[in-house]
């Protein structure tokens, strides 16, 4: 039989839907706001976007180091509880996988609706609202990304590592610094990565439990790209920097993991 | 010579289920030992709790003298090769001999009195220097002088053996724990590393505790072996001794090949086996009592019917050439047909009639482990008794919720393949070709075994349901106040 059209069905077709959607809905809009970044209201060239951010008139980078000093608090934060809750969640995981659901389930109420109640609670409690009330928000909303892929990782850790490290002379506190932790490296790296920096673009939840007091960085984007300032090319070079961090993020966690990799090797 | 490891009525179950049952056991200094036996004998468990990292439920074990039951494992000095290595994959084959190195005190100097005048001995961790000498040497021991700096990932499985064996050793325990170290080798490699082992257990001269369900890898390198089944030690002896003689069915069955058919002692050095009188050395049996009799294949002659050593008749079933020898299956004439191995260097023809001659102390005379099955129960309801949670019909108009002793006969306990369709369900344990017959033993959810004689083939593991005829079942009346 002869093949009519050059078409044929690879499993690679099956990624094609996707790349469309991807080409539509994350590369176009990129490539807009590149462009934008290099735009005037009246849609001349001009680098005076860049200029304006970064010449600190505004307070934009003012506004960055906010949001990076919250995002490292809060994955510090996160990072200190959610790693004994991983672990213990780990070691009684075939009898209680219950108590992995219960620390997952405000993931499945949205994210909105869990900050404007929290609001709600502090207002009742007569908390005043500002920095402490925020990074509760914070911490509140990041911890499962920092607790699941730890828990991942201490799940798969077979056993007999425990118990070779504590046969070799290790008491219950050396197992852990020598063996458990650096086994669940990975683990912490992922667990950084993914509360960091959805931490550091944050916007609604410093907004709503601080009554618009803090700004961060999520909130100026936020705002640039709003109909009463229209300000989009501002904002795009925002986004633009906010790419980038991003990326030099996920970096470093590759080249820190990397790096494990030929310490160890030496 | 005094023994370092002193194992005294030890018992282990998880939930009710009983794993090792109170187990003693003796480790000289110096000896190579090897626990043996089928997976979930309990060997394992065993060995475990050796190192600390299982408690017994009962019982105590000494090292030294000392009782360690409740040391932790980081405390104790002996070090264990796990089965699946268990190697730091976070660090490299240098970083996984010195890991224990570093955690390691010792004695600074002399002791020194203190104030209060008494001696206290200083103590202070390996130098850099020191650890690098000593992982450089172990691994030279197990000839990986230049992988120090590698990966474990990147060596082959014989390597990272090597790698656990020298993580262990450099820490000079007094005794290694290998725990089927050589399960995961290849053929080839798994005899190379035997001998090796064999080799450095001479050279250091420490004790080692070797757990394997690898019968030859046991004779081969053990200088006692301790053969267990189902939580209890079956026989505890030299690799020749367990193999000329063998305590009981299930070693013999275990250890090597044999035949195991059923008989009965006539007189002292006399066994009748399916109406055949033949002389052997056993005595102190009572008379005409029923008896296992074990005979190694290889310890069965072929000779010419009319030879005047032949003692029996038999026909050639199969006749295979094994190299070495010829593995000839043959069928005896008799009350009762045996089916039974011969290895020799004769060939012979399928169909062939040929003579068979056994020397006298070649005969293993046994006692049964169990002549009939005898369990407790209690009457249900008239001319129903229930026992292993099952309600069975029988022959009896006692009244209900009289205490009853049910025996009965191995061949009357009947097999179903479709557990359904039996009274309860059981598992079969265990099975052992008897010449004619299986002899099965199946365990039923409240762990009662049953012995069960029966012509069909099932395999260990399978589930069967157990029936018995209501006229089969013979009950007495128990008394409870005796109990």
């Amino acid at each position: 039989m002869k093949a009519k059209s050059k078409f044929r069905f690879t499993r690679k077709a099956l990624a094609y839907p996707y790349m469309l959607f991807l080409l539509i809905f994350v590369v176009v809009p990129l490539v807009i706001i590149l462009i934008n970044a290099f735009l005037t209201d009246d849609n001349s060239f001009t680098l005076n976007n860049f200029v304006e951010f970064f010449s600190d008139n505004g307070g934009g980078l003012t506004v960055l180091g906010n949001s990076l000093l919250i995002g490292v608090v809060t994955t510090v934060i996160c990072l200190a509880i959610g790693y004994p809750v991983a672990y213990f969640l780990a070691k009684y995981h075939a009898s209680n996988k219950v108590l992995v659901l219960f620390f997952i389930m405000p993931m499945w109420v949205n994210f909105l609706m869990r900050t404007l109640s929290t609001k709600a609670i502090f207002l009742a409690l007569d908390v005043e609202l500002g920095m402490g009330t925020v990074l509760f928000g914070m911490v509140y909303n990041y911890l499962p990304y920092m607790i699941l892929p730890l828990h991942t990782t201490l799940v798969s850790i077979d056993h007999s590592f425990i118990e070779a490290s504590e046969d070799l002379g290790a008491d219950k506190f050396t197992v852990m610094t020598k063996t458990i932790i650096p086994l669940s490296l990975p683990g912490i790296m992922s667990g950084i990565t993914m509360t960091f920096i959805p931490a550091i673009s944050t916007f609604a939840i410093s907004e709503v439990l601080s009554s618009s007091k803090i700004f961060l960085f999520g909130d100026a984007i936020n705002m640039h790209f709003s109909k009463t300032t229209n300000s989009f090319g501002v904002g795009s070079v925002m986004s633009l920097v906010m790419l980038v961090l991003v990326i030099v993020c996920n970096v470093i966690t590759n080249m820190t993991s990397k790096d494990e990799g030929v310490k160890s090797a030496l | 010579m005094e023994n370092i490891i002193e194992i005294k009525n030890v018992n282990k179950s998880y939930g009710d289920k009983p794993v090792v049952k109170n187990l003693s056991l003796n480790i000289k200094k110096g000896e190579f030992v090897t626990l043996l036996g089928p997976s979930g004998c309990g060997k394992t468990t065993t060995l475990r709790m050796i190192a600390g990292f299982e408690q017994p439920t009962s019982g105590h074990i000494y090292f030294n003298g000392k009782d360690i039951t409740e040391l932790p494992p980081h405390k104790r000095n002996l070090n264990t090769v796990f089965q699946k290595y268990a190697l730091f994959p976070h660090l490299t084959v240098f970083g996984n001999i010195a890991f224990g190195l570093k955690l390691k005190l010792i004695p600074d100097g002399e002791p020194k009195p203190n104030k209060k005048g008494e001696l206290v001995q200083k103590m202070r961790k390996y130098t850099k220097a020191e650890i690098t000498d000593k992982v450089n040497s172990a691994l030279k021991m197990v000839d990986l002088e230049d992988y120090g700096h590698r990966q474990v990932s990147s060596l082959s499985g014989g390597q990272q053996q090597r790698v656990a064996i020298a993580r262990a050793l450099v820490n000079e325990p007094e005794v290694l724990l290998l725990d089927e170290p050589l399960g995961a080798l290849d053929l080839k490699m798994r005899k190379d590393m035997q001998i090796e082992l064999m080799q450095m257990h001479k050279k250091l001269g420490i004790t080692f505790v070797y757990v394997t369900h690898d019968q030859e890898e046991a004779l081969t390198m053990s200088d006692k072996i301790v053969v267990m089944k189902d939580g209890v030690i079956q026989q505890i002896g030299t690799a020749q001794k367990i193999y000329d003689e063998p305590a009981n069915a299930f070693v013999a069955d275990f250890i090597g090949e044999s035949n195991i058919l059923s008989g009965t002692m006539v007189a002292d050095c006399c066994v009748n086996i399916s109406g055949h009188k033949y002389e052997c050395v056993d005595k102190g049996f009572k008379r005409n009592e029923p008896v296992d009799v074990i005979i190694r294949p290889e310890d069965i002659k072929i000779v010419d019917v009319d030879d005047k050593n032949c003692l029996t008749e038999a026909e050639v079933l199969t006749c295979v050439f094994k190299g070495d020898h010829y593995q000839v299956t043959a069928l005896t004439f008799g009350d009762e047909r045996n089916e039974i191995i011969i290895h020799d260097n004769v060939e012979v023809k399928v169909g062939d009639k040929i003579g068979l001659y056994i020397k006298p102390f070649d005969f293993h005379i046994m006692h049964k482990a169990r002549l009939i099955n005898k369990v407790e129960g209690e009457m249900y309801d008239k001319g129903i008794v229930e026992f292993c949670n099952g309600r069975f019909e029988c022959v009896s108009d006692l009244d209900e919720g009289t205490p009853v002793t049910v025996s009965i006969d191995f061949d009357d306990v009947e097999l179903t393949d479709d557990e359904e369709d039996g009274v309860i369900g059981a598992t079969i344990i265990s099975a052992i070709y008897k010449g004619s017959y299986w002899q099965y033993i199946v365990r039923t959810e409240d762990y009662y075994d049953f012995f069960v004689d029966n012509d069909y083939e099932w395999s260990i593991g399978d589930r069967v349901g157990i029936k018995i005829a209501p006229d089969k079942l013979i009950l007495e009346v128990r008394n409870e106040s005796q109990e």
